[in-house]
């Protein structure tokens, strides 16, 4: 067990540091120079090589990685180019907005799945399962951007139940709050519900065929109590396993339902930062993302480690 | 004589057992009504983006300021935008934009995938286990759509920078699946076989693994191109794929966005059919997969 934690722990450093050098690498090749994007067009060279200077940037840029991971490990993200703030305090501007976002399509893409699965798998072959299927397919072919322009457009625009976009944080307003995230969290929600769908339908399909389930028929069980009392904590980690894998993706799609609905969290800053090249939230932003990534993974192997013992270490986080 | 055997002899037992085996797995394919339905919509798409300037009754970025903001109508048939374009020629050269970024990322990424896979499977040892796949998990670790943005971004807006950026993001799905299937197959008897029979590693590989790790190369490649698609449309949304005025579901969805009230045809169009393309190469991939391995469900 505590070398499992250890190699695990060790596989997730190795990794940290391989994203921190992919970031590094991907922002410094960006065209422009910040610099002159600080001080503006009309800069004279002297001043340009003052602030190079006073950047770190006139550094080889091994050196520069270092100094940057160092400060990162001391909590120091660096600074926006665009208005002098500290990164660090943008991010913690940012996520809880996002975590929101993140935590409300979590739970309308369980409250859809879990029935949906839950039905297709013990009706199998009925009218049932087959809407939950087609729903799934469906569901994993809608871009979240698609499926939030939809929605907009159905019950903002045309019905004018939600408003169209924005956003109210949840110590301003929580029933508004609520209320604004609630398409967002649709939007997004819906893609993962179809894959939790799909996968707690396989997994609960394949536990319904084992003895213990015959036992609990045969001991005169209802139906009720042998799906939900022992067939469903049964299938349920693989289902949370993909939920896992699919998290990186999910975070993906924080972006663009974030764009789309005009919610101010760390998606729309990111999108900004690259678009006027802010390349120290770029960095910060994307290196938050992967970390939120990879340590979601790292948890859930250890939780099921404990969990169960035999699982094994035997490959990535992904 | 002939005519005796003929009639003795059932059809089947003559035919090429090669030939039986493609038709059964055809038969297989066209018994799934969904996969059916995938595979005409989706060579339909493919027959429209190639033949887009016969198909197209406009020119997708002629702008008529006489006729702006226009429902569906005869002459448009789905509506027009905000400069007088007419939507249902730049939704079918829009056709060309996505598929084109489908196929060309996904070639990006099985050009480096595949290579990089078959040889991390083969040889395993340090490269592999330390430095490529730790690689490929430190790259799936950053959201695809995110990796593909800041890629776009450091390469420059543009559909040919897209699709580069998309391959390239594309990338470690490949390389994972290729080598995880070379690692089964290099533990086989024919791998074996080969070896004992003194044949070069570059030819056991090119020759003989590389074939039989096709199939669920095959699948993968479908279904990531549809994968690609919505990137591309996301990025295309966001600003950064294709460029104005030429026609991507993406941009004109974003350019749409605007318009819901007042001109809903403009989103509503190009929306519906990045899912239908989607949603219609995802059927025709899995499709191909039970036709394949009608195990694997």
């Amino acid at each position: 067990m505590i070398s499992f934690l250890l190699r695990r722990t060790g596989l997730m450093i190795v990794i940290l540091f391989l994203v921190s050098v992919i970031v590094f690498a991907l922002v410094n090749v960006l065209p422009g120079d910040p610099a002159l994007l600080i001080l503006g067009q009309e800069a004279t060279d002297e001043s340009l090589r003052a602030l190079r200077a006073e950047m770190g940037l006139d550094q080889p840029l091994v050196v520069q990685y270092f100094v940057w991971v160092g400060d990162l490990l001391q909590g120091d993200f660096g600074q926006s180019f665009r208005n002098n703030t500290e990164v660090s305090s943008l991010l913690i501007q940012k996520i809880p907005v996002t975590l929101q976002l993140t935590v409300m399509s979590f739970a309308v893409a369980i409250l859809i799945a879990i029935p949906a699965g839950i039905i297709s798998a013990t009706r199998k072959g009925t009218l049932w399962d087959s809407s939950a299927t087609v729903f799934a397919l469906s569901g994993v072919s809608l871009p979240p951007f698609w499926l939030g322009i939809l929605l907009i457009f159905i019950f903002a625009v045309t019905l004018g139940w939600f408003p169209p976009s924005g956003y109210v944080s949840l110590t301003e307003n929580v029933g508004l709050s609520l209320w604004y995230m609630l398409l967002p969290a649709v939007a997004l929600g819906v893609r993962l519900s179809a894959e939790l769908t799909r996968m707690l339908r396989s997994s609960l399909l394949e536990v319904l065929e084992s003895d213990f389930i015959r036992t609990g028929y045969a001991k005169g069980l209802l139906e009720k109590s042998v799906v939900f009392g022992h067939a469903l904590r049964n299938s349920i980690i693989p289902v949370i396993t993909v939920s896992g894998l699919q998290f990186a993706t999910f975070l993906g799609g924080t972006v663009i339902t974030e764009e789309i609905f005009n919610i101010p969290g760390l998606g729309q800053l990111l999108v900004q930062s690259i678009l006027t090249r802010d390349f120290p939230v770029v960095q910060g932003a994307v290196m938050f993302m992967a970390f939120a990534v990879i340590f979601i993974n790292f948890t859930i192997d250890i939780v099921y480690s404990i969990l169960d013992p035999r699982i094994k270490l035997t490959g990535g986080s992904n | 004589m002939a005519q005796v055997e003929e009639t003795h002899l059932p059809k089947e037992k003559i035919e090429n057992p090669r030939v039986r085996m493609w038709k059964m797995m055809f038969g297989r394919l066209f018994q799934n009504k969904l996969a059916v339905f995938g595979g005409v919509v989706t060579f339909g798409l493919i027959f429209t983006a190639i033949f887009a300037a016969w198909l197209a009754p406009h020119d997708p970025t002629e702008q008529n300021y006489s006729a702006v903001l226009q429902g569906p109508s005869l002459e448009y048939w789905f509506g027009t935008d905000n400069l007088g374009r007419d939507l249902f020629s730049r939704v079918i050269y829009g056709a060309q934009v996505s598929l084109q970024a489908g196929l060309i990322s996904v070639g990006i990424a099985l050009a480096i995938g595949v290579p990089i896979g078959l040889i991390s499977g083969y040889y395993r040892g340090f490269l592999d286990e330390y430095i490529i796949m730790r690689l490929t998990d430190a790259m799936l670790s950053i959201p695809a759509l995110v990796l593909a943005l800041a890629l776009a971004a450091v390469l420059g807006a543009g559909l040919t920078n897209a699709m580069i950026a998309i391959g390239l993001v594309l990338t470690p799905n490949f390389i994972r699946l290729i080598r995880g299937e070379v690692l089964a197959h290099r533990e086989k008897e024919y791998v074996e076989a080969g070896k004992a029979s003194g044949i070069s590693d570059f030819k056991l590989i090119i020759k003989h693994i590389l074939p039989n790790t096709m199939a669920p190369i095959m699948v993968q490649a479908t279904l990531a191109i549809a994968a690609a698609i919505i990137v591309e449309a996301s990025l295309s949304y966001l600003g950064l794929g294709t460029q104005p005025p030429d026609p991507s579901w993406g941009s004109m969805l974003a350019n749409g966005q605007g318009y819901l009230d007042s001109a809903p045809w403009i989103a509503l169009f190009p929306g519906f059919f990045i899912f239908l393309t989607v949603i219609s190469i995802n059927l025709f991939g899995d499709g191909i997969r039970d036709m394949l391995d009608p195990k694997m469900k």
